[in-house]
């Protein structure tokens, strides 16, 4: 099957040459988020089928008993061709799933396809458990387990969460324009995870900590906007950020950010606020990607140097990207994860 | 002026309408051959090309229902969900045409319409509604509104999984999962997940496109022989007609028309008739092609499993290229033609013993050529590797024989002319002697339909031979049984083991080995094996150490393709295996291992044996079968006897064949008739030397006689000649082109009945061929044969 393919159709945004930038198209028919959400959980935990594109995605820093750092990601997006449910062949609902495990030397990726309708992926909400093919992602968001495979890897974690949900923006409503499109966007990041990663050169156990991000939308970018770079940060005094700029075609960036205290406590920052600048590129095995970032939030005192673990954590699936764990040093010091989108 | 030096030229052709009808006849022919055999070749590869692309689900191992039950969707997304990356097929039939629903999100790279690659609509293939792609007809058979993709297969129609099971009317079935070839290293076992079904390899021929491609060059090869044959027949029959113009050329010269002037009009006039000639040659071609593609698309379907389309479409390619077949051949037979006519001195006539003191001259140059051929055909056999070196060497050695085939003639004549007594027989040797020149571009043309036979039918007996040999090998066990799943296995096995022999399971599975995709067996050590295997090469006791799990035999594919030899070490999954034999596999594209059963077993456990070989005696065989079916429940379509899958293996093989023996016999029928058409021409040319004979008493039936015997004289020499070189043809093929096409060698055998037989049909042609001409002389009016005396020649 070409890649091609399965780009245009799980990625109706992604149907130009820019990947990304398509994820700026209209809503026809589907939803549009609205500010001040109520959400009901745990129904929102599950599916918004009315909703074009939304997402389970999960990143963690890890390590193994002898301080090797690990990154994992666990991913689900759905994409839907209409904005309908319906069951066997004909639902509308598209499933991808992406899994990885990044070494200091190694970036293992692995991609699943497949349609909501038959039962082959998806995402229930009570009890909650999202799934592609033998990919499993379940639990009741206190404690959850999580599994994936690939050819050349595998991993089985179990989480338990040591906190509340964060909600981004207003109450959950992270406007990602200037010209007002936004999603729904709320995060976990505060999941403890522990299991056994199954590398090539056999199994590691590892620990350390996880942050699944929900986000659902129809029409998330403006037209102009071209990709991302989004920062997961957690600092050793028990802070963490998230953190995004969204570059635009004139070579501006639309920015956001939320701080979330060490006692979970948050703070929403408007565009302009949270100011990343990238230090140096690193050619990937795909496209050339900025690998060290400067990244600054003055009003919390933050300026520090994020630095890739692996600079070639680059994800070649249908739609390629980067992804991978980040060290943080400067003001802040702590681990984190890095995601680069619309790098062509 | 030039109107009238044209009606002069063409005034030609209508006083000699035979010589017409020889050039167009020639040119037609060799056009027809040509343009023919490329039609079935182009036809064969569109089709076969078309269901390559679409068809790929052969080329990968499959999960099909053990009782040949459809296969529910739950168990697909079972399987999904036990971390097998499988997608489901569903095919049927509808108004005829094959329908099939693939599953474009899960499919394997590769399988489905070529055209949804292209950036096709994915959400209208996926929604309820969804396209269908197939080629104009077969939508209109269908009645839908699809995409039309006219490569995808004739009668074939793909579409979304979804909307082929509500068009079949079989919702929620499928008929087999393809197996994705990159799997998770973490999968349920397949027998705890969906224990009905069974894993079947992917169709023997992963690497179909090389042996259809060895098939087709072997077609080629076989069109360029053919182009070749007729070109001598065009160049021959040009020859002869620039010949007997001389004296109008000379007239209209000397009246004044320049040698431009007339170049140009013989140029145009026969570039005319080489298009109307072309145009026929194209047409004929198309029936030729029309009465082999059945048998083409038989062999390739039997052989290969390539689906080729029964009927031919007109493509413009073949148009184009036997028109210019056509045109380049008269131009290439035209150009030496006029290049001697521009140096032919204005007064000069038509002499055939000048022509052939002429001939006499360029002999030298020409054997001189053909020694040079030999010889590169010589280093060529000695250092040749792989099929364009192989064929290179067969072109070489062809075209040299054939030039060097007058040669030896005269040589042959001018001895016996030597050697001979009496009048009559000394003018006889030298009257053949000076025809030669005359003749020889028809015996070149029969020398080289006589080799192809001789040669193509020595490697195509010498195959069967062989093959039969080697199903006698292989096909040991008196009974074939296979299993619909494990547990009738299991019942099979203990049911009934205190009847028989032995019982032999087969069990097979596709891996790379030293990088080849080999099939590896999992075997029974057993005598049988070691009574009935002959191995090319082996250590000691080869069998015995496969017994203890260590060692691996390899078929004779495997041991050129990867270059391996006895006594090295391969390994299969983690496990290290020594080389201690090599058998002769033929009739399997594709490599070939044998391992110990126990060995498989614990390397492949979700591989177990559905097919068992039972020995047992002969005699045996019906009350076995009816143990089999009424206590254990084995349907007959499930078990064969070993007799019956000879017959249908050779079937299959002898299929292979039928096309080449067709070309053979057009191509010495073609040879045939230039022999008839050289005669025919040369036999007003010589009544002026058969004159003398006649007046000195040699009678006008005397004459035709020897007219006869001369024309089978010259075709058994060439026979002779032809022999020879046919054998060396044989060995080339059989050493050279098929190890490198097919990857193995055969034993070349000899076949004097059927070359025996050849001779025959080579002198019968030529007794044939030059019986009309005989009789025409016989019956030659004396006043034409006195006149010859009267005549200013």
């Amino acid at each position: 099957m070409n890649a091609k393919i399965i780009l245009c159709a799980l990625m109706p945004f992604a149907a130009n040459a820019q990947g990304f930038a398509g994820l700026g198209g209209d809503a026809d028919g589907f939803s549009v988020p609205t500010p001040a959400p109520s959400f009901d959980f745990p129904a929102d935990h599950g599916p918004h089928d009315d909703y074009r594109i939304e997402w389970w995605y999960l990143t963690a820093n890890l390590q193994a008993e002898d301080g090797t750092d690990y990154g994992l990601q666990w991913t689900l997006f759905r994409s839907a061709l209409a904005p309908e449910s319906g069951a066997g062949w004909t639902a509308p609902q598209l499933w991808m799933g992406h899994a990885a495990v990044t070494t200091p030397t190694d970036h293992y990726v692995s991609e699943r396809i497949g349609r909501g309708g038959i039962g082959q992926a998806g995402v229930t909400a009570d009890p909650f458990s999202a799934w592609i093919d033998d990919w499993q992602f379940s639990g009741d968001w206190q404690t959850m387990e999580m599994t994936a495979s690939g050819t050349d890897f595998a991993y089985d974690m179990d989480l338990i969460a040591q906190g509340p949900l964060i909600f981004h923006g207003e109450d959950g409503y992270s406007v990602k324009s200037a010209g007002g499109q936004a999603s729904y966007y709320y995060s976990q990041p505060y999941f403890d995870i522990a299991g056994t990663l199954t590398l090539p050169d056999g199994d590691v156990a590892v620990t350390g900590s996880a942050w699944l991000d929900r986000e659902w939308s129809s029409q998330p970018l403006a037209a102009d906007q071209t990709g991302w770079d989004w920062f997961s940060l957690s600092f050793d005094d028990g802070a963490k950020m998230m953190g995004f700029l969204l570059r635009q075609s004139d070579g501006t960036a639309y920015s956001s950010a939320t701080w979330i205290a060490a006692d979970g406590t948050t703070m929403a920052y408007p565009d302009g606020a949270f100011q990343a600048e990238p230090l140096e590129t690193s050619e990937t095995s795909g496209a050339t990607v900025p690998t060290t970032w400067r990244v600054q939030l003055p009003d919390r005192g933050v300026d520090a140097t994020v630095t890739a673990v692996n600079t070639d954590a680059w994800m070649q699936t249908s739609v390629p990207y980067w992804e991978g764990p980040v060290r943080i040093e400067g003001s802040h010091t702590g681990r984190g994860y890095l995601e680069m989108t619309g790098y062509e | 002026m030039i109107r009238t030096a044209l009606s002069a030229l063409l005034s030609h052709w209508w006083r000699n309408p035979l010589q017409l009808f020889t050039l167009l006849a020639g040119l037609a022919l060799a056009t027809a051959l040509w343009s023919g055999v490329q039609a079935v070749n182009m036809e064969a590869r569109a089709s076969y090309d078309s269901a390559a692309a679409t068809l790929g689900e052969a080329g990968y191992d499959q999960l099909v229902s053990s009782d040949d039950q459809p296969i529910p969707l739950a168990t697909f997304v079972a399987l999904r969900r036990a971390g097998w990356l499988v997608s489901p097929v569903i095919e049927g039939q509808i108004n005829g045409v094959r329908v099939i629903g693939i599953e474009p999100l899960t499919a394997p790279r590769g399988l489905g319409p070529v055209d949804l690659a292209g950036g096709a609509d994915i959400g209208a293939f996926l929604s309820g509604q969804g396209q269908v792609f197939g080629s104009a007809e077969t939508l209109a058979a269908l009645d839908v509104d699809g995409v039309v993709s006219p490569d995808v297969a004739p009668n074939v129609a793909y579409t979304d999984i979804g909307v082929a099971q509500r068009m079949l009317n079989r919702e929620g079935e499928v008929d087999l999962l393809v197996i994705a070839d990159d799997q998770p290293l973490k999968q349920t076992a397949l027998r705890d997940v969906a224990p009905d079904l069974i894993r079947r390899a992917a169709a023997a021929g992963s690497d179909v496109g090389k042996l259809t491609d060895s098939f087709h060059l072997n077609l080629t090869a076989f069109g360029l022989l053919s182009f070749a044959v007729g070109i001598f027949i065009v160049n021959g029959a040009i020859g002869l007609a620039f010949e007997q113009r001389r004296p109008v050329v000379r007239t209209l010269r000397a009246l004044g028309v320049p040698l431009g002037t007339l170049i140009g009009l013989i140029a145009v006039e026969l570039m005319l008739m080489a298009l109307v000639a072309g145009i026929i040659g194209v047409a004929l071609g198309y029936v030729i092609a029309g009465l082999l593609l059945p048998d083409v698309a038989a062999t390739l379907n039997g052989l290969y499993g390539a689906s080729v389309a029964g009927t031919l479409q007109l493509r413009p390619s073949w148009w184009i290229s036997g028109l210019a077949i056509a045109l380049g051949g008269t131009g290439v037979a035209a150009a030496g033609a006029l290049w001697q006519l521009s140096r032919m001195p204005l007064l000069a006539a038509a002499q055939p013993r000048a022509m052939a003191m002429a001939a006499g001259r360029r002999a030298k140059v020409q054997g001189g050529l053909a020694a040079i051929l030999l010889i590169g055909a010589l280093v060529l056999a000695a250092t040749a590797q792989g099929l364009v070196a192989g064929f290179a060497m067969l072109a070489a050695m062809l075209i040299g024989a054939a030039l060097g085939l007058p040669i030896i003639l005269s040589a042959v004549l001018a001895f016996c002319s030597n050697r001979a007594r009496g009048v009559v027989a000394q003018w006889f040797w030298a009257d053949t002697r000076q025809q030669l020149p005359g003749l020889s571009l028809a015996l070149m043309a029969l020398l080289l339909a006589m080799a192809a036979n001789v040669g193509v039918s020595t490697m195509v007996s010498s195959f069967r031979l062989t093959f039969v040999g080697f199903l006698d090998q292989r096909l040991s066990s008196e009974l074939y049984v296979t299993a619909a799943d494990a547990d009738q296995a299991r019942q099979i096995t203990t049911g009934i083991a205190p009847e028989v022999d032995a019982i032999l399971p087969i069990q097979s599975i596709t891996t790379p080995v030293a990088g080849v995709p080999t099939d590896v067996f999992g075997t029974r050590i057993h005598d049988t094996y070691r009574d009935n295997w002959i191995l090319l090469d082996s250590l000691d006791r080869p069998w015995d150490q496969v017994a203890t799990g260590t060692a691996i035999l390899i078929n004779e594919q495997l041991f050129r393709r990867a270059g391996l030899k006895v006594g090295d070490t391969v390994t299969l999954g983690d496990v290290l295996l020594t080389i201690v034999g090599i058998y002769g596999d033929y009739g399997n594209p594709i490599g070939q291992a044998v391992i110990d059963e126990h060995l498989f077993a614990q390397m492949y456990p979700d591989v177990g044996p559905l097919r068992f070989g039972v020995r047992i005696a002969e005699a045996e065989v019906p009350r076995l079968r009816a143990i089999l079916r009424d206590d254990v429940g084995v349907p007959d379509a499930q078990m064969i006897n070993q007799a019956g899958i000879k017959a249908f293996s050779l079937g299959v093989f002898d299929r292979t064949f039928v096309v080449t023996t067709a070309l053979n016999v057009l191509t010495l029928a073609v040879a045939g008739f230039a022999i008839l058409m050289s005669l025919l021409t040369l036999a007003t040319m010589r009544v002026p030397q058969l004159a003398p004979a006649w007046a000195v008493g040699v009678t006008r039936s005397q004459l035709g006689r020897l007219e006869v015997i001369r024309a089978v004289l010259l075709a058994l020499l060439t026979a002779v000649i032809a022999l020879p070189l046919g054998l060396a043809l044989a060995w080339a093929l059989l050493a050279v082109v098929n190890v490198a096409a097919f990857g193995w060698q055969l034993p070349m055998y000899l076949f004097p009945w059927d070359y025996a037989r050849l001779f025959g049909f080579a002198v019968l042609a030529a007794a044939i061929a030059s019986l009309w001409p005989a009789i025409r002389l016989a019956r030659t009016p004396p006043a034409d044969l006195l006149k010859v005396f009267s005549h200013e020649r």
